[in-house]
Formats: C-alpha cells, structure tokens, sequence
C-alpha cells in the first residue's frame, strides 16, 4: 500500500503487516528488510520499507505500573496519548514528551526523542528502564542501559531490532496544568541571552519569527513552564486539578490548495503570531494539552502544506557556534522568503549514548513544502550547519545525503559496522536506512 | 455505587476483548473465560491499568458442556451481563468433506453457547436481572453455499436467543442479539471485505455497550447490514439457489 511519514513526502508502495503476537513478528523477521513502524509521526521515510513494514499499533497494551517508582511496562504500540490518558488522572505524566502525543513507546525510544527539558533533564531513553528487542534470529533479548544493545537501540531508528516491550518511568505532578511564562525577544543574541538566562526553568521553547530580518533577526516568543502545583490553582480548578478544560479539535478536511501557501500569507501569519504573543507576554496557567501538544488540537494538520507534503529540517548547533550557525541559516532562509510557519529553537542538553540527536547547544526546527525551491535551499541549510559543526535529526529527514550525513556526525560510521558486525542490514531495513547507508 | 461485572465468553476474541475494554471504561469489574486463560494475562493487566477495575480470569471451553455449572459456580460474584463472542468460521469444504469438521462447527456457534448461555439465563431469572447479549452472524439470516453449516449453526443461536428473550421478558432479564456483519478481525484477517461493509471490533463494543444500556433485542452494528439482509432474505428461492452467493 501507498505509505509515508507525517511529512507526506517521499509516498513508497510498502508492504506492510500488522501482527498481532511475537510470532508472528518472527516470521517477519525471517523474511528480512524489515522496518517496524509505530503510529507514522517521523516526518521522512524512517519508518518505511518497501518490502516489509511491519505496523506495530496491534501491539498495544499497557502491562503493569508500580505505583512507587511510576515505572510503566507498556507493548511498543501504546500511544503515549493513551499513557496520559490514564495515568495524569492518578497524578502522573511522562518524564520526557514530544510536540506531538500520537506517538508510540517503541517510536519514541527508536528517535530518542527530546522535549521543551531536554537542557535541564535529556531525551526519552534517559527514563527507559528495559527494553526488550527482537534480534534477526527472532529470539527475545532484554537490554538494560549500560549495554551496547540498548545505546543502539535509543535513538536506533529500529534498526537494531524490533523494539516489542519497555520499561518507564513517569513522574508525579500534583496537577495537569502548566505555569507558563512568555518572553518576547528583539532578535537572536536577545532570544539566546534569555535561554541562558532561563536555563534553570524545566521547560522552555521558542517559536521563532524566520522572517524577520536585520535588526530583528531571530525575534522569538520564549516560553517558559513547569508543572503547576495545587497551591498555584484556584479554588475551582483544584476540585477537579488534572482536568484542565478539554479542547476543542479540529479537523484538516482536506488539502490546502498550493497556492494559499507563499511567502505573503507565511509572513502575514508570522507577524501576527508575534504581535499575538507580544499581547500575551507574561504570566499564566494553561492545560497540559495546549502546552505541550499546540498542533494536536488541529488533526491532520500536516494537509496544511498540501498534496506536494512538506520536509523538515532539523538540526542541532554546537553552544560555542550556535550564535553565528543560526545567524547564518536564518539570514540565509530570510533571503529566500520561503518562511515556515512553525520555526521553533530550543536549548539541548548534553548528548546521550548511540545515535542520539541532542547535543549541548541548540536546535532549529523548520518546515517547508516539498517543492523544488525548499529542497534547494535546505542543501544550503545542510552546508551551513556542517560548517558550524552541527547534526542533523534522522526522525525528521527525508533528503540528506549519506556524505552529509557522516561528515556531521561520525558516530554514523559506528553504528554501521555495529549493524555489519551483528548481520543486521539484512534482517533490518527502512529507506531511510538505504538512502543513508545506516 | 458498586457495578456487578460484565462475563465475556471466548474473551480471546476481538470482539469479546473490545467488549471487555468498553463495559472497563463505563467502571464494570471484568471476567475473561476462555481456554487456557494464563495467555490472556497480558490482556488483563491491560484492561486493569487502563480503566482502574478488577479483571479476573476463568478457565471455560465452551464445547465442556459438562464443566460449565462448574465454571458457573466458581465465577464467585453472578455477572450483571454476559457476553457470548464465542465463535469459529470453520471451513465451509471442510465441513462439507468431514462430518465431524461440521460437527465442531455446530457445536461451537450453537450447542455449546446456547448451554452456558441457557445456565447463565436461569442463574439471572432467579434473581430477577440481568443481560445476556449473544453475538451471532448476519451469515445466520440465510443460509449460503459458502458457508450454509457456520450460517445454520448462527441461524439456531439467533433463533434460540430469540426464545430465550421471549421466555425472560417479564422476569427483568434482557437478551440482545447482535448481527455484526463484516468485522475486522483475526478470524476475518486475509479475507478481501469491503470498507464500507466491515467495522472494527471497537464498532462492534460500542454498538453492544448503547444496546444494553438501552435494552434493545437485535442490532446490527452497521445500518445497511439490516438493507442487505433483508434483499437477501427476499431473493425468491427459484432465483436464489442459481446465484453464487
């Protein structure tokens, strides 16, 4: 069947299964060039395989929590949509979050993905506890951080195995509200100084105006947050204190035509967006889903670019390059005009193991059509950041080279001869994994 | 208030374990049966974590006529409503070649729930309450060359559960017959259904769940079953038995 990632862009006929049991994801693993793929949210072809994409989401059940530690052994096709649904009532929440809750357990684990904390607290696999993972012989293996297995498995892309169970651990919150600060910038050295500035604040995010220029450069709306306690709510909140007012979802009911797409109606919404957030600036409680999920609420959002789909580029900065790296890609973007309506900058924390994607410093994150002009232009964002000794985020990609890849990020070349090493390419493939020689 | 729990026979199912996590959600404590049911621990500690109630699990082979008073009595708390997803498509060549395969056929969609159900049913009329909600098969409405021994054995649990409503109507007892149509599931997986005709086992649980509630007799869980099957129904028997159904 015709098969992409939330991007839309590449579409591949995949053949795809969904199994229901361990055997009949060994029989699978038999036939070789197999991809799982949890609910489609990478953005490139991560998660396809022509010839053998197994859809995990049969695999999706929750199968203990301990109440004293807020470890959670879930199967890799539980949505972590369904992880707050039931447990925030009961006063927990994930350790680490995505922009997005339709995601799966063996997803997250397979992108190590990061959220607004990753500066003060790291990526999802710091909060994995186990993870049980199918080798190419079928049999079952437990891993546990500290071995090799496991710091490939976080931030793998699943290809070292099919991710079937895991171990997590949630935190205790007292609320499902977040106290939430907004701080308008000037322009990037501003937008910097104030991440610095904010660095003890657990969560923290910028959206950023990339189509501001000159002295404007880099305008941003900094948000900060942390978890609300019960003291922060009003009496009326606290009668019911994980219940922030539901919202209201609207659909995509089809694809925006490609023409409501061009650089006056992305600058139009880029400037209000700030002239709203300048209005908005300061203090205030907001529910856990407007906070953390702001797209959720709009599904199938990713039609808004269109038939053509979209491509992302993300990449992460060195701390000590990061002022002149992102001055250089947002001059570079501004000039093209081909803005993006969500440009988000974010502070990271110190890399973890694997092919994990943070490193300290900073990352931008973009989205454009995937039109001719954009993948030109996104090559040049590709030199820019290599130039500055950045990498790149393989759960958002859908166009980089395999040189450019391993010229920005020589753990590239290690994992490989892992993968040759333990006879994994064979058993284990996607077209990511193909076009990028992983 | 405490709520009684909901019984699901042949909770291995798809449709039983949809059954079971919608009747979770609205609060009801849950009692898998099936064969060998230490392999449904995984579906347990779900259905627990996810929606807060007690989940049990109990031994029960529906062809075991003999062991079902025993099954009965060690459920410890009378259900408030029992589920029958018990079901097996069989192999209509099979069936036709091997009269035991027929037999097995027979027996799993009607002898055998029609006896647990029938027990349950007399266990709910002595206390004055409770539901039984029997799934049968629109496959049941006419019988068809392609599968006339699954389709006669839904045909007498239709029949039967329609008896049993008319039995238990005045002693507080509901009975719902469900005719599902096409539904996605492991029995149906490789077979080429149409989109439009099929609907997924979650379909099926809440159509089951409204049903209740609101003690309705038959459903069908998609509305043009109820077109189809009544053209069916009406073909004149001279035009039907040439067609290729």
């Amino acid at each position: 069947m015709m098969l992409s990632g939330w991007g839309r862009y590449p579409r591949q006929d995949c053949r795809v299964s969904r199994p229901r049991d361990e055997a009949a994801v060994r029989a699978q693993v038999a036939k070789g060039g197999l991809i799982a793929r949890g609910n489609g949210r990478a953005y490139g072809d991560s998660a396809l395989s022509r010839a053998n994409t197994v859809d995990m989401r049969g695999f999706d059940r929750m199968l203990g929590f301990d109440e004293t530690t807020g470890q959670l052994v879930a199967e890799s096709g539980v949505l972590l949509a369904d992880v707050i649904r039931v447990f925030l009532p009961r006063g927990w929440f994930p350790f680490v979050t995505p922009g997005t809750k339709f995601v799966t357990l063996g997803g997250m684990i397979a992108a190590d993905v990061h959220g607004k904390n990753h500066h003060c607290e790291g990526g999802f696999g710091g909060f994995v506890d186990w993870i049980d993972v199918m080798g190419p012989d079928g049999a079952v293996r437990r891993t546990l951080p500290g071995d090799d297995l496991f710091a490939w498995t976080v931030g793998g892309m699943g290809l070292t195995g099919v991710i079937l169970r895991a171990a997590f651990r949630l935190r205790r919150v007292e609320t499902g509200w977040i106290r939430q600060r907004t701080i308008p910038t000037a322009n990037l050295a501003d937008t910097l100084t104030a991440f610095q500035t904010h660095h003890d604040a657990r969560y923290s995010v910028a959206w950023i105006d990339c189509l501001s220029r000159g002295a404007d450069l880099g305008r941003s709306l900094l948000t900060l947050g942390d978890h609300a306690d019960l003291d922060d709510l009003s009496a009326e909140q606290r009668k019911a204190p994980f219940a922030p007012p539901a919202r209201r979802t609207l659909g995509m009911p089809l694809d925006a035509p490609g023409f409501l797409l061009n650089r006056h109606t992305v600058a139009a919404f880029n400037r209000a967006y700030y002239k709203r957030g300048l209005a908005a600036a300061g203090d205030a409680l907001t529910g856990w889903d407007s906070y953390f999920y702001p797209l959720d609420a709009i599904l199938g959002w990713n039609r808004i670019y269109g038939r053509r789909g979209f491509v992302q580029f993300q990449c992460a900065l060195p701390l000590e390059t990061s002022a002149a790296g992102l001055t250089d890609l947002l001059q570079t973007i501004s000039a093209t005009g081909l803005g993006s309506f969500l440009a988000v900058l974010k502070r990271l924390g110190p890399q973890g193991a694997g092919l994990s994607f943070p490193m300290e410093g900073h990352t931008l994150a973009l989205d454009f059509p995937a039109t001719p002009a954009a993948l030109a232009l996104l090559a040049d964002l590709d030199r820019i950041t290599l130039a500055h000794g950045g990498r790149f985020y393989l759960a958002k990609d859908s166009r980089l080279t395999p040189d450019m890849l391993r010229r920005t990020d020589p753990r590239v070349a290690a994992f490989r001869a892992m993968r040759d090493a333990a006879a994994l390419p064979a058993s284990f493939s996607s077209s990511q994994s193909e076009r990028l020689y992983l | 208030m405490t709520l009684l729990p909901v019984l699901i026979l042949g909770a291995r199912s798809d449709i039983g374990l949809a059954v079971a996590h919608r009747f979770a959600a609205a609060g009801h404590p849950i009692q898998l049966a099936a064969r060998a049911p230490e392999t449904l621990e995984a579906d347990r500690a779900d259905l627990a974590l996810r929606h807060g109630v007690a989940v049990t699990l109990h031994t029960f082979d529906v062809l075991d006529t003999a062991s079902h008073p025993g099954f009965v009595a060690d459920l410890g708390t009378l259900p408030q409503i029992a589920v029958c997803a018990v079901g097996l498509m069989g192999d209509q060549a099979g069936s036709e070649a091997d009269p035991a395969a027929a037999a097995l056929v027979l027996r799993s969609n009607f002898e055998g729930p029609a006896a647990i159900l029938g027990l349950l049913a007399n266990r709910f009329e002595a206390r004055g309450s409770g539901t039984i909600v029997g799934i049968s098969s629109v496959a049941g409405n006419r019988g068809r060359a392609t599968n006339y021994v699954y389709g006669s054995a839904k045909a007498g649990f239709t029949a039967w559960l329609s008896g049993l409503r008319n039995r238990l109507a005045k002693k507080g007892v509901n009975v719902l017959t469900v005719l599902p149509g096409f539904v996605a599931t492991r029995m149906t997986a490789g077979l080429d259904l149409p989109a439009k005709l099929t609907a997924q086992p979650t379909e099926v649980a809440e159509a089951v769940f409204r049903a209740v509630t609101a003690g309705r007799s038959v459903i069908y869980v998609r509305p043009i079953w109820a077109l189809i099957m009544t053209i069916i129904r009406n073909i004149p028997e001279p035009l039907f038995k040439r067609m290729k159904l």
